[in-house]
């Protein structure tokens, strides 16, 4: 790593840390400050891209992080529920013994040991270095054994063709997809559409950020209060936590 | 045999005559509209070219490195068709030469044939 | 000192054509199927996000976890050295072949990108169970197709007890992994159990003997030859058996999962109020496939008719049973938060619904038919036909 960059580190772990402040100050914050690479590097494992989901903050009914998404990356307006893809969705829950309501946003949990990742025959789905899992379609060959496997309902299975795409979201017919965190966004120093929607709409249940970075307001929110990783029992330490399930 | 060679001969010369005569043979239609230097020289780019995107693609993908010079969004952007807006269709950049190397790309089934449409969080 | 006499199975020459050409119309309308899947996405099956695999796959795992089962008839005569069986090696390994491209074919023609087959030979995940299926295949071929050689040519029959024992246990590691596909799952209440893997090499044993049965006895009434009653008693009373193990794998499963309390409404689901699932296992998977064969075999006076009836049914009931390992393990909710009741407009917490469209059972049947065109040539053209030794069958009772 050169100089430059372990000062442009500093910088940013200072400028987080900052941020982190003015975030616990009035307990809520904006848009998290994430470290932009330059584009000639390869993304390290330094990085552990990760998401925390406060539901005591998502609306019922409100799907502004799902209509992001789908303009972000070409995905047309659900018409047909059994087969557009929906890397992102707003599930309501009811605790069936309490009667106790949320409401959530559920995607690609980006684990660190992905099952999806596991199963593929080709190596078409993988986990980058900074903890984000991604579909290589040069080489997916639409088996959809890791939609078997993935334990979220995570993946879809593109169905028709397509030529309406974003050209930084290659999408087409035959083969899987999920969410991706909006790589393109997050490699540039961007954060996920749906991130920024939430906040945008004013919620500000959604943060996005390194989990590996102490100083980051993610890992400080994750290190202060208990946050639930979805099907915990499976032991896949996941990049997406909730709270307040 | 040698009646048999004779007329392979001159089978031959007859079908490099009407070669050479122009309009016979369907050639691509390289329109190179906007000035200037590719990123690579002429020849590498006509030999290499796939090669050059595919470590490109790999690259990206795998290892998150976004550099535009062997990009396959930055070969459209320049090289779209300012008419059409496309580097698809009878001479569209790519296909034109493509249809007459009778080579099918891949790419098309997943990447957007045309240029713009940058995301909001895409640095400019 | 009777050897059945080879007969020639050249005759008959329109019935022969006849047959090609039925065979052939199915593989055609499984290859358009296949077309227009392919052209217009499978938005046109009766596929979804949530049922991702449907039928063609119920074909193609029948026919896979079938060939290797078929396989069998060969192993118990080369590795357990009986000879009625080892009479019958050379068609056991020739359906094993065929059955098996039957089933590959089923299962590379329901792909998202079939063009990118060779992607799929070339890149291996070497983690992935199905990467791990693909070389069991490939090595499948290789080793039936030696075993058949070192069988058929005089000069190398002595190797041919060293590749039938590779053979036996490739075909073990192999049916292993297949019912590992579904084994590995662990997200999925239908799936994740160990147990997957030992009772699919029990149903490969019995949907593979009956196909073995059927064909047997087709090529028999072709030629107008009657198998011998002992014969026939040996090979019905092995498909008892294995039809019977496949019922006490089911059950041992079923009884497990209902210990578990976190597995019951799945149970409840499969074995109560599941609807047509339900109805697949108990009509198709229970009594088609299991009760009512063992009741064709055991019953007095069995004749071949009745036993190639019951081989039939156990085929039948092998389908049902894919269909509700497959399909079924896929319907039933996969559940993300317990406790919790869901909704969202992914069918997150309901039943998800299932209509196979023609062209799904279409390429279904042309997996089978490519499999019959296979044998119906093979058989044919080289000497398949069982050849037994009466004189050492009766030394041997």
């Amino acid at each position: 790593m050169s100089e430059n960059n372990i000062d442009r580190r500093k910088f940013l772990a200072a400028a987080a840390a900052g941020a982190g402040f003015v975030a616990i100050a009035p307990g809520i914050r904006l848009v998290e400050i994430a470290a932009a690479k330059p584009d000639n590097e390869p993304v390290t494992s330094k990085v552990r891209w990760g998401m925390l989901i406060d539901t005591t903050r998502c609306q019922s009914g409100c799907t502004e992080c799902v209509s992001a998404c789908g303009k972000e990356n070409g995905l047309s307006e659900v018409k047909k529920p059994r087969t557009d893809a929906q890397w992102i969705r707003k599930i309501d829950l009811k605790e069936l013994k309490t009667g106790r309501a949320l409401s959530l946003p559920m995607m690609c949990q980006h684990c660190a040991n992905p099952p999806c990742v596991d199963v593929c025959p080709t190596g078409a789905s993988f986990k980058r270095a900074d903890g984000i899992v991604l579909v290589d379609r040069h080489i997916c060959i639409g088996c959809r054994y890791c939609m078997m496997a993935c334990p979220y309902k995570a993946r879809s299975f593109v169905h028709e063709p397509h030529t309406d795409q974003n050209p930084e979201v290659p999408r087409g017919q035959g083969c899987v997809e999920g969410c991706t965190l909006c790589v393109h966004r997050v490699d540039r120093g961007g954060t996920p559409a749906c991130v920024e929607a939430c906040a945008a709409a004013g919620h500000n249940a959604m943060l996005f950020g390194d989990l590996n970075d102490p100083g980051s307001a993610i890992a400080k929110r994750v290190r202060e209060v208990k946050t639930t990783q979805v099907r915990a029992d499976l032991k896949l330490d996941l990049g997406v936590r909730y709270e307040g399930i | 045999m040698r009646a048999i060679a004779l007329a392979v001969l001159w089978g031959l010369t007859f079908a490099a005559a009407h070669a050479a005569e122009p309009g016979r043979t369907p050639l691509p239609a390289i329109a190179i509209e906007k000035p200037g230097q590719c990123v690579e020289a002429k020849d590498v780019m006509r030999r290499d070219h796939m090669k050059l995107l595919k470590h490109q693609r790999d690259k990206t993908l795998h290892e998150g490195i976004r550099t535009k010079k062997h990009s396959l969004n930055e070969c459209i952007a320049c090289h779209a068709s300012q008419k059409t807006g496309t580097v698809l269709g009878k001479d569209g950049f790519c296909q034109s030469c493509h249809d007459y190397a009778a080579v099918k790309p891949d790419c098309w089934d997943c990447h957007q044939p045309k240029p713009g449409q940058k995301t909001a969080g895409a640095r400019p | 000192m009777a050897i059945a006499s080879y007969v020639e199975t050249q005759s008959r020459p329109a019935a022969f054509w006849g047959l090609l050409a039925a065979g052939g119309l199915f593989l055609l309308a499984a290859f358009a199927a296949f077309l227009h899947f392919e052209h217009s996405g499978h938005v046109v099956t009766g596929m979804d996000n949530q049922i991702v695999w449907g039928m063609p796959h119920v074909f193609a795992v029948f026919l896979i976890v079938a060939a290797s089962g078929v396989l069998n008839v060969a192993s118990i005569g080369s590795v357990f050295g009986k000879p009625v069986y080892k009479a019958r090696a050379p068609l056991s390994g020739l359906l094993a072949l065929a059955m098996m491209a039957g089933g590959l074919a089923v299962l590379a023609a329901d792909l998202g990108r079939p063009d990118r087959l060779i992607v799929a030979m070339t890149h291996f995940n070497f983690k992935s169970i199905f990467a791990l299926n693909m070389m069991f295949y490939s090595g499948f071929f290789a080793i039936v197709a030696a075993y058949l050689v070192t069988m058929m040519d005089r000069s190398l029959n002595g190797y041919s007890k060293v590749i039938g024992f590779l053979a036996f246990f490739w075909r073990l590691a192999l049916t292993t992994a297949t019912g590992s596909i579904f084994g590995f799952l662990v997200a999925r209440t239908a799936y994740g159990s160990a147990l997957l893997a030992p009772m699919f090499i029990i149903y490969s044993f019995a949907y593979g003997l009956a196909a073995f049965l059927i064909v047997q006895g087709a090529m028999y009434a072709w030629n107008g030859l009657v198998l011998d009653a002992r014969i026939l008693a040996r090979m019905k009373n092995l498909l008892a058996v294995f039809v019977g193990a496949a019922l006490y794998f089911t059950a041992v499963m079923h009884l497990t999962s209902l210990y578990f309390a976190k597995q019951d409404a799945y149970e409840r689901f499969l074995l109560l109020d599941g609807g047509v699932y339900t109805a697949a296992f108990w009509l198709g998977q229970v009594a088609v496939g299991g009760l009512l064969p063992l009741a064709l075999i055991f019953l007095p006076g069995a004749t071949q008719a009745r036993v190639i009836a019951a081989a039939v049914l156990v085929v039948l009931g092998g389908l049902a049973q894919m269909f509700v390992t497959i399909v079924g393990g896929q319907a039933f909710p996969l559940e993300i938060f317990p406790g919790y009741a869901v909704t969202s407009s992914f069918q997150d917490g309901i039943v998800n619904g299932y209509s196979p469209v023609a062209g799904e059972f279409a390429l279904g049947f042309g997996g089978i038919a490519l499999a019959f065109l296979i044998t119906v040539v093979a058989v044919r053209v080289l000497r398949f036909l069982p050849q037994d030794d009466f004189a050492a069958l009766k030394a041997e009772d």
